[in-house]
């Protein structure tokens, strides 16, 4: 295939004012998301997650905190479908219940940090001046403390719970937002069908609605995904160094860090949460890999 | 004077960039010490413990200094971080800097060893897969790297020691001998290491990989090859120094994760590193510790940031005019 050769799925202009790449992305993105191994991939695994976390809300085999000292250690069979760890408790039901943890960390800090970090880069990128220097400035500030930092100060001030895992995910990931809505949304501003609704008469509040948001949604869209992702792995890291979740309740990483004295007995103590979570992780990173492709339209082969 | 000018405007953008740098900094200083600051209830009284008379308390909290106003003590701990004197351990008593430094004996030459680990692994992986794009081995080196994305530094951790330490006995489960013995030390940090540097290098080989298929495109690569170059050649001759600037900063964010990520990976192992001391100073309630080894990560943090941004500039000369 030659390298300067136009994509076969060149779009035609609808003729109306809307930006073509969304256009793309809706008219024929379902067959090529299904065409895409990644992407399917990708999209199996989030609904499995989503699923397992739905079910295990109203349903598990056993309670996931339910102790049976007798059976304590016992190795996958037909009664624990993967076995039971050192307090007898349903290895299968925790994994399951573990997934709400993570969903739950995962939603709510790319909530919090899409809240804040969409608006101060739309911000950012409308004012340029001072406005924007300072909101960048500030993001820079915040660049500083990665999760696991972040994580680790605000356990040492409140205590560690759940609710400092989210936060301090959800902090960390704020100047990502910012850039990645800042330097695209710089893109269609300087275009020229924004100089043209600019010249038209339109509020900047306006043209962020018709014309940036509609535009960046996709990109922002698989950040989200992406960063849903790091979440995870943050969040399992937190778990197993005991600042997130605590015991008896089941996550990925309290189920790892309670492994880590069997690792010679019962080695597939560890194994099932890892698997768990890499599964989860590579399940929405790909997802978000699919997004960004489906919106690429040059990168399509 | 017409040399001066222009060499006040060549630093311009640097100094620009480095006052960000230090505004940003500052800031967080302020964010570390009012989060762990601001708080009601006394350190003093954690401390001693809830039979503890009050007198004991007072007597505590003035020798912390912890009675002072909250803007002189924040002044009091950034002017000695300025002189190089992090302060003395609420708990232990002992120099908080001399401890840092004990500790970063042991995270130093982990994360270094580690990058190296990632380097090696990572480069290669990623021209390997650039090169052979479109084929079943370049696919393989992709699904290889995506997988290992996605596996957290624990997970890694664990599976190594349950197969080279439990299973194969190679290597020791976890602690750390001290340099005493730089041979039993190095082995010590073995698996800790691989425990980081598989992760980071899955993460860098493909950003290698982007990198190098980019240049593989570019027209200047076409012509090399049509002049009769075999593609590794002209990659040699042409493509690599192109494809290290992206790269630079990459490994740049890799040395600031592998950093965090040594947080983890010593408790996992129990290395008394930086990561083991901050947890424990966590666990104690010993806030000016945390305060401290915060602001040291979230400034190496940063001057990597800047670090990277300064050599983009330098790598490429096409970046000089902008600022």
């Amino acid at each position: 295939m030659g390298i300067g050769m136009p994509p076969l799925d060149q779009p035609t202009t609808t003729g109306d004012n809307e930006p073509y790449v969304f256009e793309v992305a809706r008219g024929r993105g379902w067959r090529r998301w299904l065409h895409n191994p990644s992407a399917l991939i990708g999209s199996i695994i989030v609904v499995l997650v989503v699923a397992s976390a739905l079910v295990s809300l109203v349903w598990t085999p056993y309670s996931p905190l339910a102790v049976d000292p007798s059976h304590a250690l016992s190795g996958p069979s037909l009664r624990h479908l993967l076995g039971t760890d050192e307090y007898g408790r349903d290895v299968f039901s925790r994994l399951m219940a573990s997934s709400q943890v993570a969903l739950f960390v995962g939603v709510l800090s790319v909530l919090i940090a899409t809240a804040v970090g969409i608006p101060a880069g739309l911000l950012a990128a409308e004012r340029r001046g001072a406005t924007g220097q300072v909101v960048l400035r500030l993001a820079d500030i915040l660049y500083g403390f990665p999760a696991l930092l972040a994580a680790v100060v605000l356990a040492a001030a409140f205590g560690a719970s759940k609710s400092t895992v989210v936060l301090a995910i959800g902090i960390s990931y704020i100047p990502v937002f910012v850039r990645v809505t800042r330097s695209n949304a710089l893109v269609v501003l300087n275009s020229e069908y924004v100089l043209a609704a600019r010249a038209y008469g339109r509020r900047p509040l306006a043209i962020m609605r018709r014309h940036v948001i509609p535009n960046i949604m996709t990109t922002i869209i698989a950040q989200m995904s992406l960063l849903f992702s790091l979440a995870v792995l943050a969040e399992t890291a937190l778990d197993f160094l005991g600042l997130g979740t605590a015991p008896p309740a089941a996550s990925w990483g309290t189920m790892l860090q309670s492994s880590q004295n069997y690792l010679g007995n019962d080695p597939l103590l560890t194994v099932w949460p890892s698997v768990a979570i890499v599964l989860c992780v590579l399940g929405f990173s790909l997802f978000g890999d699919g997004i960004s492709e489906l919106r690429d339209v040059r990168g399509h082969r | 004077m017409d040399a001066a000018v222009r060499l006040g405007r060549a630093l311009m953008p640097l100094l620009r960039r480095v006052g960000t740098i230090a505004v940003a900094l500052w800031g967080a200083s302020v964010l570390v010490f009012v989060v762990l600051n601001v708080l009601p209830g006394s350190p003093a009284q954690v401390i001693l413990g809830t039979q503890a008379t009050p007198q004991a308390v007072r007597q505590l909290t003035i020798q912390l200094g912890l009675n002072k106003p909250l803007l002189r003590q924040y002044l009091d701990w950034v002017g000695g971080l300025l002189h190089g004197s992090l302060g003395v351990s609420y708990i232990s008593h002992l120099s908080i800097g001399a401890q840092i430094a004990q500790a970063l004996s042991v995270t130093g030459p982990l994360v270094l060893f580690a990058l190296i680990i990632g380097l090696v692994i990572g480069l290669p992986l990623g021209f390997l897969g650039a090169l052979r794009n479109g084929r079943v081995s370049g696919s393989l080196i992709g699904s290889l790297s995506q997988i290992g994305m996605a596996v957290p530094t624990v997970v890694a951790g664990l599976l190594l020691v349950i197969i080279l330490t439990v299973k194969l006995h190679v290597f020791p489960t976890s602690g750390f001998p001290g340099w005493s013995d730089p041979l039993q030390a190095l082995r010590a940090l073995v698996l800790p290491a691989f425990s980081l540097g598989l992760v980071e290098g899955a993460i860098l080989s493909r950003y290698v990989r982007a990198s190098v298929l980019e240049q593989l495109r570019s027209d200047y690569l076409r012509t090399a090859r049509s002049k009769g170059l075999r593609v590794g050649q002209a990659l040699r001759r042409h493509g690599i120094r192109n494809a290290a600037i992206p790269l630079v900063t990459v490994v740049g964010l890799e040395l600031a994760s592998l950093i965090v990520g040594a947080i983890v990976v010593e408790n996992v192992f129990a290395l008394p590193g930086l990561g083991l001391l901050l947890l424990d100073s966590v666990n104690n309630r010993d806030l000016i510790t945390v305060q401290d080894i915060a602001m040291l990560v979230a400034s190496a943090v940063l001057v990597i940031n800047l670090v990277v941004d300064l050599s983009y500039r330098l790598l490429d000369p096409r970046l000089k005019g902008l600022s």
